[in-house]
């Protein structure tokens, strides 16, 4: 039963959005339910690493965008289908994270972090010289025609991007629940301790960066569609960077589901408050959320709830 | 192609601009090399120090450099704060890896966001006598906007270097770095040797802040141009070693001159990074570690 109820979750999800995409008129809620979707994908892969091992990656946004500049590619070179751009952009995103991986890991794993704080520059760097695909003005993407049963494209990525929200979501279920998960929580809980007993440490740490990698660049594939012009300054955007941390931070970083409490909470409250008052503002309250979380709240809101469900029982 | 004129001005230029990143970098090797705290918000700290420069120089006309230094005990003061909180909530727990570096990045992040947010994305510069004005030896023209950070990036590294060598709390400060659980057992607080040695390596942020802004314009998110360029150096000078991190400095100021005299200047940003990359899978321990 227990093995079931992910599965039977995951379901209802995908027939929700598939729903939604019936009943609502309002072609904003779209936009806005993609953004949130895409931070349920890019908070999960962040937790896989820095949640499950301890790992910290500062730099989601190159991941990211290195998944929405292969498909840019690919659509520029070959107008290829949406399915071949996520499979690529995950895939080139998976191998920057072995080579980030193999190249740091095996030292401290706070030079892992350091190098990738660097990374997201050094790749805008790279994109900003390559005029194939427009350098730093970037470059117009025409989206294909809608098709049955959607009514626009913007719809069909939206519920593209739910379902890279649920795989992703078992993903992280599946590795906290297998042989995988146990041994990254021996790393995270001590490292030396867990190579002792034969946890083989490092090629577990380079699965969980390439996982992670992986899903980063699966949600930045679908990027080029939704924006419609793709430039460097907006993929690459310190947001993403913030964001895919702040959100286990706050929802709880050793569950699953804490990353998507997170997502959800924080990029619904940003949706809002980008409408409501100024986005620069909206990410100062990001910022002070997240250091007041880490600060008071280390295990974040499924760790308030599970004290306060404990208290209750006891 | 190689005219010995454009050779000898990148030379130049790099060791100009080496002195400077070394008194950026300073700070660094004092609290991640010699006190493993991982402080990737300092580069921001630098840039709060040029914006209190400029705030003080075209309000009152002061002179940046001056400012920098009055702006010392302050970021010393600041720096002890934070080092308390840090302590407080995490060093002491030996919660240090995952959420004290989550603590720096807020701490880089709403720093950045509120100098955004009072002082706008224009770059900002200050204003001073030797700014604009350039020595020429020969064919080789010395700028004094750089010739005057890269000098007191020298001097900044030599008085640190004597600090930390010949003072008692400089001692003590190496002492934590070496073996702080023996400081213990001597019957010393190593927590407050941490404090002092991370309230100077945040003060050394101010004068920095000051230098960065004599440089060139300054606008609030340039720090993050200055995380790699500041770790490459720490990193590759041999964590802790102060006179490793001015060698660092000078090397990694003339390779990114030559490449973007050659290159183009887009690509000196990638120099830092393929450093401490090179650096982290051939020698960890750096030039000068132990």
């Amino acid at each position: 039963m227990k093995k079931g109820l992910p599965l039977l979750i995951a379901v209802g999800v995908l027939l929700a959005a598939l729903v939604a995409t019936r009943l609502v008129g309002n072609r904003y809620l779209y936009f806005a339910g993609y953004v949130i979707f895409q931070y349920v994908v890019l908070a999960t892969a962040w937790n896989i690493l820095g949640g499950y091992t301890g790992y910290v990656n500062f730099g989601t946004a190159g991941f990211f965008a290195l998944g929405a500049y292969t498909a840019t590619v690919l659509i520029l070179a070959f107008k290829a289908p949406l399915p071949v751009q996520i499979v690529a952009g995950g895939l080139v995103s998976a191998v920057l994270g072995l080579g980030i991986g193999y190249l740091t890991l095996r030292l401290r794993g706070v030079f892992f972090s350091i190098a990738t704080l660097a990374l997201a520059l050094v790749l805008q760097t790279f994109v900003m010289n390559w005029e194939y695909v427009g350098g730093a003005k970037g470059v117009s993407i025409i989206r294909p025609a809608a098709f049955p049963p959607f009514a626009s494209y913007v719809e069909f990525l939206f519920f593209v991007m739910a379902a890279l929200a649920v795989v992703s979501a078992m993903a992280a279920w599946w590795i906290e629940n297998s042989w995988v998960g146990r041994g990254l929580a021996a790393i995270r809980d001590n490292e030396e301790a867990a190579e002792c007993m034969g946890v083989p440490t490092l090629r577990l740490k380079l699965l969980a960066t390439v996982v992670s990698g992986c899903f980063m660049g699966v949600a930045g594939a679908p990027f080029p569609y939704y924006v419609t012009l793709v430039e460097p300054v907006s993929a690459f955007s310190l947001d993403y960077a913030v964001n895919s941390l702040a959100m286990p931070m706050i929802g709880g970083t050793t569950t699953w589901i804490g990353p998507i409490v997170g997502a959800i909470l924080l990029s619904t409250a940003q949706q809002v408050a980008t409408v409501t008052i100024s986005s620069e503002l909206n990410l100062l309250i990001v910022g002070i959320v997240l250091v007041a979380f880490v600060l008071l709240a280390p295990q974040g809101i499924v760790g308030l709830v599970q004290r306060l469900a404990g208290r209750r029982r006891a | 192609m190689l005219s010995l004129d454009l050779l000898l001005n990148a030379i130049v230029a790099g060791i100009l601009l080496g002195g400077f990143y070394a008194a950026v970098s300073l700070g660094i090797s004092v609290a991640f090399g010699l006190l493993d705290i991982v402080n990737i918000a300092h580069p921001v700290f630098v840039v709060l120090g040029s914006y209190i420069a400029y705030a003080l120089n075209s309000a009152l006309g002061l002179d940046p450099l001056l400012t920098g230094l009055l702006g010392v005990p302050v970021f010393f003061a600041l720096g002890v704060v934070v080092y308390r909180l840090y302590y407080a909530s995490f060093e002491k727990t030996g919660e240090e890896s995952l959420r004290g570096l989550v603590f720096f990045f807020g701490l880089l992040f709403i720093i950045e966001v509120a100098l955004l947010l009072v002082y706008g994305v224009d770059y900002r510069m200050v204003e001073a006598a030797y700014i604009g004005d350039s020595l020429h030896i020969g064919s080789v023209g010395i700028a004094l906007r750089l010739l005057v950070p890269c000098l007191v990036g020298i001097g900044m590294t030599v008085a640190l270097y004597l600090v930390l060598s010949r003072t008692f709390w400089g001692r003590a400060i190496m002492a934590v770095s070496q073996d702080s659980q023996a400081l213990r057992l001597m019957g010393a607080n190593p927590v407050r040797i941490k404090t002092i040695a991370f309230g100077l390596s945040i003060a050394t942020a101010s004068l920095a802040g000051a230098l960065l802004i004599v440089i060139g314009p300054v606008e609030p998110s340039i720090g993050r141009e200055y995380i790699g360029r500041v770790f490459a150096i720490a990193v590759l000078g041999g964590m802790g070693s102060i006179g490793g991190t001015l060698a660092a400095g000078l090397i990694l100021g003339v390779v990114e001159t030559f490449t973007a005299t050659y290159y183009g200047p887009s690509w000196a940003l990638a120099v830092s990074f393929g450093i401490l990359l090179v650096v982290l899978a051939v020698r960890p321990a750096g030039l000068f570690g132990r």
